[in-house]
């Protein structure tokens, strides 16, 4: 956690510069043939869906350790990464439809990629809601959660391959042409930055918040 | 209506909504890419280009607001237990004399 401290404001400053300057390149960037400008929209989409899948994990891994070892640093990654799950998760659900309205005719479509996304997402709302209402001993309950949040993961990732779908496919980035994928990886280190000092905030508050609880105590005592 | 017809009745609407919701796509002028996407210098046509703007303009905002609310709400939040963590500390400074 020192070295994230040292680390914080140089990579605030550092991921605060690539947001500022992301929209210039993809408006620089090439339109897409079959869609246009609202194709765009992938750039921070799918950005935002790769630092989903890596709150999920970070969430996921975390409560395994917490079950498996009762590490309280383990406890406190998994409810950060879960509620990071969460607010990405939120923008990956808002920007879709907003691409796909334009793209396919329609805001959603009840198919597996989308419905998979929907149902992680509701996973790790669940998690949430079950620390915040569930009372003693909702930790270990929520970690299960999490591992379930987690597994679905590689379900997210493969449907589109797996399932018909009108989602595009996995394929699409590794297949990017020279002017779209510069922005686009600029995009997801961007993200990854931010979403990394946002869980490092969140860790913060989480140890802070168990430090007071422990306050509470000895000044009961 | 008694408490529990009320609950089945939302229940039941809730599950067949999406469904009753599902609609045909409108067919777009062209089937949107999935496999590849081919880079083009300008948008298809001006008439394709004309709601996009918006769409588009509506998921950079959103994404923007999300992640900055998120971030001022984790600094408020812990500016809260911060103040309420010295309170604490005084108290039991307090009694401690």
């Amino acid at each position: 956690m020192l070295t994230m401290n040292k680390l914080f404001a140089p990579i605030a400053i550092v991921a605060a510069g690539m947001f500022a300057y992301a929209p210039f390149m993809i408006l620089n960037a090439p339109y897409e043939s079959t869609m246009g400008l609202v194709q765009k929209i992938f750039y921070f989409h799918a950005a935002c869906g790769m630092a989903l899948f890596l709150a999920a994990f970070v969430s996921g891994i975390g409560s395994a350790i917490y079950l498996f070892a009762r590490k309280p640093w383990a406890d406190r990654l998994a409810v950060a990464g879960a509620e990071l799950t969460v607010i990405v998760g939120l923008i990956v659900l808002v920007t879709g439809p907003l691409w796909a309205r334009k793209a396919w005719g329609v805001w959603w479509q009840w198919d597996a990629r989308l419905t998979s996304t929907l149902v992680m997402w509701l996973i790790f709302n669940a998690y949430l809601l079950l620390r915040r209402y569930g009372g003693p001993g909702s930790d270990k309950l929520a970690a299960a959660v999490a591992l379930f949040g987690m597994a679905n993961v590689p379900f997210v990732y493969w449907s589109v391959n797996v399932w018909r779908t009108l989602h595009p496919k996995t394929s699409v980035i590794p297949s990017l042409g020279p002017g779209m994928r510069g922005p686009f990886w600029f995009c997801v280190v961007g993200f990854l930055l931010v979403s990394t000092l946002l869980l490092a905030v969140r860790v913060e508050l989480e140890k802070r918040r168990q430090e007071l609880d422990e306050l509470y105590l000895a000044a009961e005592e | 209506m008694t408490r529990t017809a009320r609950t089945l009745l939302v229940l039941f609407v809730l599950l067949w909504a999406p469904p009753l919701q599902a609609q045909d796509p409108a067919k777009p002028a062209q089937a949107a890419a999935q496999d590849g996407f081919v880079p083009v210098d300008s948008p298809i046509n001006p008439e394709d280009a004309m709601p996009a703007p918006r769409l588009v303009a509506i998921a950079y905002g959103f994404i923007w607001v999300v992640l900055f609310g998120y971030l001022w709400s984790v600094r408020s939040r812990l500016a809260r237990v911060e103040r309420e963590m010295a309170v604490v500390t005084r108290r039991i400074g307090a009694g401690g004399k």
